[in-house]
This record gives structure tokens, C-alpha cells and sequence, in this order.
């Protein structure tokens, strides 16, 4: 059973962030496109219609293997998660649907008349498939953002023991979730700086070569001031703000701060440190005074809860979840009194708490007091691995806040390229969105542990009733598959990206003159 | 808004609509997936073959992945039950589909015949896959499924991947692949010019009726060799949603029952019969755009014969009949059904509306002057 659990686990984390490794590039790839034609149909320039081309080959590149492995995700709630579809579909599976229907129809019909219908479309219409594609792909973020902020923070829903599930009673709630409003901004943005980082890096290639200059130069300044707004929106709209709604939020929090006790507000930041989960306490730490309350309250004078009081609430909450199971099995056995009911839905908010018992006490409701430590203990995730991802997003964030505020400093002084140490600072810094996206939502999904929806449905009682072997057969293929896909996705990117605007062979650019010149 | 019974009668419609839009859109574009070692005898063939489909595949993979949102969404435990239950059969239609959309996309970015011939492959492999699989997969459900549903309604899979493969399952799998394939010829008819058209056209002439024979043969084994499942107590279909609350059982014909209960239910299956035959008249006479709308209807006719059959069945359970999800007891609650609606009634006419503006915008034949024209922009 254990087995299962962590195999399952491990399936979702790798595909799941397989896949954002190419999400992020078409959220804001898209947008800079539509940019870039907006300034051709604005100045009737042909050299930005052959931007928006040659850029747009490089956006076909990824969205092709971004809607492969978007399959994947939609597939495997279901395959590997069965327990969890079933238990929560009727409330997570909506915006799910909605998505389809609202934006990914949208992105997806338009995608094609953007590579296939130049000819075919007015300026005005094409440009106008471009958005769609942009904002489809934006809007689909929005739908699956507000899916996931469920998980974090499941509001607008309750149990039905009629039903063995979770059900809506609020979709109003589940939109306007706080979680989800701050969890959108948050992750949009970042993809935007992804989108930006990677015009600006290859951009920046390019003048180091000394080819296709006219073309690069605007490239490099779109991308610049693209970016220094995404970057600003990703930090200053960060989503520290979502922290402090719900337990679950809090307990994440409290531990990529390492924060073990509460301290009187205002809060000080931890640096740095190292995180000792046996003792519950943080070695070395090196603190600021102030600062935490600051990011994670607004306030100076509210408090931030820290780990060792709320796994004591936590335990509390087991205790009630272990009455709300024991009258959840007498309302299943049919005796469904009034009271019986009133007391059920009286703490039937506690039941998930209970569910963590599970694995020691099949049970639940004869857990001994042993059992109940172990689970109060199961209810924080491992602090390090999260105290240190949280340290490599902000620092990845940081820089990129430099690099394109000093890139749009250039080019608002007209002086690109003039530089060729921060040109090569750009062209290597090209990695730097997908290391701190990958560690943030490494941060949100590991951090929610042990839950797979906070304080309802924990992660182990979420899996599918399926073999180790049926799990190893699809681990070991997706790894096959994925690792090829990836070796052929980067090849193309860098060909494609090396051979530059001169692949749309529009006889205009570096390498067709060089030929020119030569026959 | 909508009663909770109406309601779920509604979000069984739409799903067909769904699937329908799914089988009669990815149909034609699998079909000229599949078709490409048939008829694409050169790299320019088989580059005027994807170039039909070119601008529109991408958009109607999303009628496959709304299907299944919507499957998610409306009836989450049958969601939850197949696809965990046929696990292997999924994650091979997933591998499948992984070709697809690196495979229309990369193909052409490189000229080594090699390169083309790999993806090639890559694409009739997840063109043929996905209706092969998703046709076992409904032999299999006319069939019943073994699965078993516990007291928290946690569902377990009693089967494997080889029992799928039975007899009937294989049948209905070959017959969702040629039915993908004719739609896919006919589109060929329409879309292109040259060679590649008259090839089209035969294979549309040899798989019409081949595709009357073989819906026609799993019809009769339907009525003479498979149990359907009867309800054998009163549902509350107004009533909450949880399986177990009911009985039912096996019994010889079932299938049958509601096209004597509603006997205007008998067109689907005269469609699925006479449609084909259609677009072989209209192969015959050249008149290809008919042909395709033939093909398409008849897919409707197919489809709206197995939800004919098995209503108001969705999976039943061949190990515990009672366990059986339905339309009245495995869907999701009142609220949740009722915004969907909402969101249904004013996006699936967008969709509608703005699919058939880009296919209106990309009308035309492909052949040879196309792709000279645009030999560096096209697939």
C-alpha cells in the first residue's frame, strides 16, 4: 500500500513538472507575440511580422510537447488517483471542465490559424488569433490555478455522507477563492518572465554573434520591458499574501520559514539556517527582525503561527476527526437519527483529520494514543527541502529582477549590446524562470503534504486501486518517452533558435545573405 | 434552475454531443493519421495529407479533452472506475497520443527522410491506437466491467488488460478504427486534389461497406449473444447520487429493451446502417463534401446506438450488478451539474461558432501548387 502511495506520488510530481517546464513558455511567449504583431499592424513594419514568425516557430516547438504532456495530467487524476476523483470530482472536476470550455478551445482553434492562416486572415483578424491564443492560454491557467487553490484551500464545499464526497456549496467561493486570486497573479506572471527571459536570452546570442542586429535589438527590448513587468508582478503580487488563509497555507509558511515556535509580532525572517525536523528547531539561523510579519501579515502587529502550535491544534483535530468517522460508520450502517446527523455535521469538518489515522489505524476510531502522535507528527511536511526551495525561488527571482530592470534601463537609453558581459549574463541566465518555477511549485504541492485537498482528503487515501507492477510499467514508460521527447524538443529549440530569423527563409536575414554573398 | 433529474439527463446529452464531436472531428484527422502508409506513397503526399488537417487538428484533440473533463465533472466515479480500472489500456492511449502533436509539428521542421519516416510512424501509430483502445473500451462496457464498489464507494478493478481484449472488445475496437478511417478518407476526398484524392475515394468505396457489415454483425450479437443489464428496483432519480442504493441484474436482451420502449430510438441504428451506404453512393458520384457530411452523420448514428442501448447504463459491473453506475446515481450533485449547464449553454455554441469560422477561413482543396507555395511555413 505504501509502495502504491509513493509510487503515485512520484508519477504525479515528474509529469507535473515535466509539463510546467513548457507551460510557462507558451503563457508568456504568447503574449509577447501578440506584442509583436500588435507593432506590425500598428507600423506595417515587415521586419516585426518576421518576428512574430520566427518567434512563433519557437512557440510551435513547445506548445506542441505542452499539449503531449498536458494529457497526461488530465488522464492521470483518474488513472492514478481514483479514490480522488471520486471523492472530490464533484468539486474539482468543474473548473477542470469549465477550462475546456472557456479557454482551451479557444487557444487551441486559434493556434492554428495562427501558423496556418497569414494568408488567409486580415491583419486585424490574424493579429486577433494571436490574442486568443494568448488569452486562451492565460484563461486556462486562471481554471486550473482555481482547481489547484482548492487543494490548498478547499472553500465553498462540504462532505456528504450520503455520498461518500465532497460536494460544491459555493461556486462563487471556489472562483473568488483568495488563494486562487494571488495563486493566478503569482504563477501568470512568472511564466511571462519566462516567456521574457527567453526572447532576451536568445536575443542577446544574437548580438553577441553580431548577426541580424535591426531584428534582435527589438526583440531584446520587448522582452525587456515584457519582463520587468512580469518580474515586478511576480514579487511585489507574490503570493506570500495567500499564506496566511487556512491551516494547511499556514503550516507552509511556518515552514519555509522554518518557524517552529510562534513569536511575538512582528515576526523576524529566518535567512538562513539549517532546519533539524527531530529536535524542531532551526540550527545557525541567521534572522532579520520584522521581516516575516511584514511579508507574510502586511501587519506589525499580527503573528505568525509557528509549527510546534499548530501541530498542536492539529492533534486536536485528529481527536474530533476519530468522532466524526466513528458516526460517519454509524450513519453508513443506517442509523441515520437526527441525532446522529446533528452530531455528525458538528464535527464533520474534522473528519480528514481523522483520515490521517488511516495508515496506523485502519480503524481509526481504536487508535491509541501512540497512533495519534504519529499522525500529529505526519501532519507538517519535512521543513528543509522546503525551507531550502524557497530560498532558491526568491534568489532565482531576485536576479531576474536586476537582469531586466538593467535590461530595460539599456534600452530605454538606447544603448543594447553595448555591454557584452551582460549580454552573456542574459544568454546564461536563460535557465534561471524554470529554477525558481519549478522550486515554487515544488513549495505549494510538497508543502501541502500530507494532504492531498488540505484538512479533507490526505494524500494516501487519495490512490487508485492499482498493482506496483501496473505503476512501474507506466513510471518506467513515461520516463522512456518523456526523456525523448525532451532530447528531440531541445535539439529542434537549438537549431532553430541558432539558425535564427533566417529560417523563415525570407532571403532577409544573416545566414540566406551569407549565401547570397558567397554564391 | 433545471431539476436534479432533468439535470442529469441533460449532462448525458451533452456528453454524447461531446463524444460525437470528438469521433466525427479527431475521427477524420486520426483517419488521415492512419491512412498515411495507405495512401501517402510520397513525402509530398503524405505532406498534402497532414496539411488537410494542418490548421484544425488541435482544436478538435479538444473535444477529446473535454470529453473527458466533462466525464470528470459531471460523472466523477465513472471517471474515477475506468480509468483506473483499465489502467494499462489508458496510459497506452495517452503514449499514443504523445505522437500526435510533436508528431504533426516536428515532422516537416527537418528534411532527412529518416527523420519523416520516423514520425510518420509515430503519427499512424497515434491515429490508430486511440479509436482502437476507445473501442475495446465500449465493447467492454456493453459487455459489463468487473469492478466492485466498497462501503466508502472506493472502486476496485477485478479484471486485467487481456480479458478487455475479448472477442466482442476486438470487434468494436476494429470497427472504431475503420470507422475513423472511412471519415478520414472521405475528408480526404473533400480536402485534396490529385492522386491523393482518387486514392481516398477508393478506400472510402472498399470501407463503407465493410463498416455496415461489421456495425451490423456486433448489432446482432448484441441482441443474440450479449446480457444486458435491467434496473430491478425503483431509483429515486431525483435522489442523491450514490450507487449502492440500488439493485440490478443481468438479463439476455436487455440492450434491446428501450427501442421498444421508445421505438423512434430505432434511427440511431438506421443511420449507423444507411449513412454509410450514403457515402458510398456519394464516393461513387464524386460528390465528396456529401460523402464527408454522409460519414459524419453516420458516426452520430453509431454513437447515439450505444447510449440508445445501454440507457440508462453507463458502466455497468459484471461482478455486482447493483454497483452498476448509471445516469440517475454516479454523477455529480445538483450544484455542481447546474453551473456546468450554465457554462455549456453559452460556451458550446462559441465554440461552435468560432470552429466553424477558422474551418470557413481555411476552405479550400490542398495539392501540389499549395504546397509549393508554402513549402517552408507548412506542416
Amino acid at each position: 500500500m505504501e509502495e502504491i502511495v509513493d509510487l503515485s506520488r512520484f508519477q504525479f510530481a515528474m509529469t507535473a513538472m515535466y509539463h510546467f517546464l513548457f507551460v510557462p513558455l507558451t503563457l508568456g511567449l504568447a503574449w509577447i507575440l501578440v506584442i509583436m504583431e500588435s507593432l506590425y499592424v500598428m507600423t506595417s513594419k515587415e521586419i516585426y511580422k518576421d518576428m512574430t514568425k520566427f518567434w512563433g516557430k519557437l512557440f510551435a516547438i513547445n506548445f506542441a510537447i505542452g499539449v503531449a504532456t498536458g494529457l497526461t495530467m488530465e488522464f492521470q487524476f483518474g488513472t492514478n488517483w481514483s479514490y480522488y476523483s471520486h471523492y472530490v470530482g464533484d468539486v474539482f472536476g468543474a473548473p477542470l471542465a469549465i477550462e475546456g470550455m472557456m479557454a482551451f478551445f479557444l487557444e487551441s482553434t486559434f493556434v492554428g490559424l495562427f501558423f496556418f492562416g497569414w494568408d488567409r486572415l486580415s491583419k486585424l483578424q490574424h493579429l486577433m488569433a494571436t490574442f486568443f491564443v494568448a488569452f486562451g492560454s492565460s484563461m486556462s491557467a486562471l481554471w486550473i490555478l482555481v482547481a489547484n487553490a482548492w487543494m490548498q484551500n478547499p472553500v465553498g464545499a462540504e462532505f456528504n455522507y450520503e455520498t461518500m464526497r465532497m460536494e460544491m456549496t459555493s461556486f462563487a467561493e471556489l472562483v473568488l477563492n483568495p488563494v486562487a486570486q494571488v495563486k493566478f497573479v503569482h504563477t501568470v506572471a512568472s511564466g511571462y518572465v519566462a516567456g521574457a527571459m527567453f526572447v532576451l536570452a536568445i536575443s542577446s546570442y544574437y548580438l553577441l554573434k553580431g548577426r541580424d542586429l535591426a531584428f534582435a535589438k527589438r526583440s531584446f527590448a520587448i522582452a525587456a520591458a515584457f519582463g520587468t513587468a512580469g518580474i515586478l508582478c511576480t514579487i511585489i503580487l507574490g503570493d506570500e499574501s495567500g499564506y496566511e488563509i487556512g491551516d494547511v497555507q499556514k503550516v507552509k509558511l511556518a515552514a519555509i520559514e522554518s518557524e517552529w515556535e510562534t513569536h511575538p509580532a512582528p515576526a523576524s525572517f529566518t535567512l538562513i539556517g539549517i532546519p533539524n525536523q527531530e529536535e524542531q528547531t532551526t540550527d545557525y539561523a541567521v534572522k532579520i527582525p520584522y521581516a516575516l510579519g511584514l511579508i507574510a501579515t502586511r501587519s506589525l502587529d499580527k503573528e505568525v503561527k509557528g509549527l510546534k502550535q499548530l501541530m498542536d491544534e492539529h492533534e486536536v483535530r485528529i481527536r474530533n476527526g476519530m468522532l466524526a468517522y466513528g458516526l460517519l460508520n454509524q450513519l453508513k450502517a443506517g442509523e441515520q437519527t437526527p441525532e446522529n446527523i446533528a452530531a455528525f455535521e458538528e464535527v464533520k469538518q474534522d473528519l480528514g483529520y481523522g483520515l490521517l489515522l488511516k495508515v496506523y489505524a485502519p480503524n481509526v476510531v481504536d487508535a491509541t494514543e501512540e497512533q495519534i502522535q504519529l499522525a500529529v507528527d505526519d501532519s507538517i511536511p519535512s521543513v528543509a527541502p522546503l525551507f531550502w526551495s524557497f530560498r532558491l525561488m526568491v534568489g532565482s527571482g531576485v536576479a531576474m529582477l536586476f537582469i531586466f530592470v538593467f535590461a530595460f534601463y539599456q534600452s530605454a537609453k538606447n544603448k543594447i549590446g553595448s555591454n557584452k558581459l551582460f549580454l552573456k549574463i542574459c544568454l546564461y541566465s536563460l535557465p534561471l524562470p524554470w529554477i525558481a518555477i519549478e522550486a515554487g511549485w515544488f513549495i505549494a504541492e510538497f508543502g501541502r503534504q500530507p494532504w492531498a485537498i488540505a484538512e479533507v482528503l490526505p494524500t494516501h487515501i487519495g490512490v487508485s486501486s492499482v498493482s506496483v507492477e501496473q505503476l512501474l510499467f507506466s513510471i518506467v514508460s513515461i520516463v522512456v518517452f518523456y526523456t525523448v521527447l525532451l532530447a528531440v524538443e531541445m535539439f529542434l529549440m537549438f537549431r532553430f533558435a541558432r539558425l535564427g530569423p533566417s529560417s523563415l527563409k525570407t532571403g532577409r536575414y544573416h545566414f540566406e545573405q551569407l549565401e547570397n554573398k558567397q554564391g | 434552475m433545471f431539476d436534479y433529474e432533468v439535470l442529469k439527463v441533460i449532462w448525458w446529452v451533452l456528453i454524447c454531443v461531446l463524444l460525437i464531436g470528438f469521433v466525427v472531428t479527431d475521427g477524420f484527422d486520426m483517419g488521415v493519421g492512419a491512412l498515411l502508409p495507405v495512401i501517402g506513397k510520397t513525402d509530398d503526399d503524405r505532406r498534402i495529407m497532414i496539411n488537410s488537417i494542418a490548421p484544425h487538428w488541435e482544436g478538435n484533440q479538444v473535444w477529446l479533452v473535454l470529453a473527458a473533463g466533462a466525464i470528470f465533472a459531471a460523472w466523477p466515479a465513472v471517471y474515477a472506475t475506468a480509468f483506473s480500472g483499465f489502467y494499462v489500456a489508458m496510459m497506452l492511449t495517452l503514449f499514443a497520443l504523445f505522437f500526435r502533436p510533436v508528431g504533426f509539428d516536428y515532422r516537416s521542421k527537418i528534411a532527412d527522410p529518416r527523420w519523416r519516416k520516423s514520425w510518420d510512424w509515430g503519427i499512424f501509430a497515434g491515429s490508430t491506437v486511440p479509436p482502437l483502445i476507445i473501442g475495446v473500451a465500449f465493447g467492454n462496457l456493453l459487455q459489463g466491467v468487473p469492478f466492485q464498489l466498497d462501503e466508502f464507494l472506493r472502486s476496485t478493478y477485478e479484471g486485467s488488460f487481456f480479458e478487455l481484449l475479448n472477442p466482442f472488445g476486438l470487434l468494436v475496437g476494429i470497427f472504431t478504427v475503420l470507422l475513423f478511417v472511412l471519415q478520414g478518407s472521405t475528408w480526404l476526398q473533400m480536402k485534396t486534389e490529385g492522386e491523393v484524392r482518387e486514392r481516398a475515394r477508393k478506400v472510402s468505396l472498399i470501407l463503407a461497406p465493410i463498416v455496415v457489415a461489421i456495425f451490423a454483425i456486433a448489432g446482432i450479437w448484441i441482441a443474440k449473444g450479449i446480457d444486458g443489464y435491467v434496473l430491478t428496483s425503483v431509483i429515486d432519480t431525483n435522489g442523491p447520487s450514490n450507487p449502492l442504493l440500488k439493485t440490478a441484474e443481468l438479463q439476455t436482451g436487455a440492450w434491446l429493451v428501450n427501442y421498444d420502449k421508445y421505438p423512434l430510438s430505432i434511427i440511431a441504428p438506421a443511420i449507423g446502417l444507411l449513412f454509410p451506404l450514403f457515402a458510398w453512393v456519394a464516393s461513387k458520384k464524386n460528390c465528396s463534401a456529401l460523402a464527408f457530411t454522409s460519414t459524419s452523420i453516420a458516426i452520430v448514428g453509431v454513437l447515439m446506438t450505444c447510449a440508445f442501448s445501454m440507457f440508462p447504463f453507463i458502466m455497468p459491473s459484471s461482478l455486482n450488478p447493483n454497483a452498476s453506475f448509471t445516469v440517475w446515481d454516479a454523477v455529480s450533485s445538483e450544484m455542481t451539474l447546474n453551473i456546468m449547464t450554465f457554462t455549456a449553454v453559452i460556451f458550446i455554441p462559441l465554440i461552435l461558432l468560432y470552429t466553424s469560422w477558422a474551418y470557413f477561413k481555411m476552405f479550400g482543396r490542398i495539392g501540389k501548387v499549395f504546397m509549393d507555395k508554402y513549402k517552408h511555413s507548412a506542416y
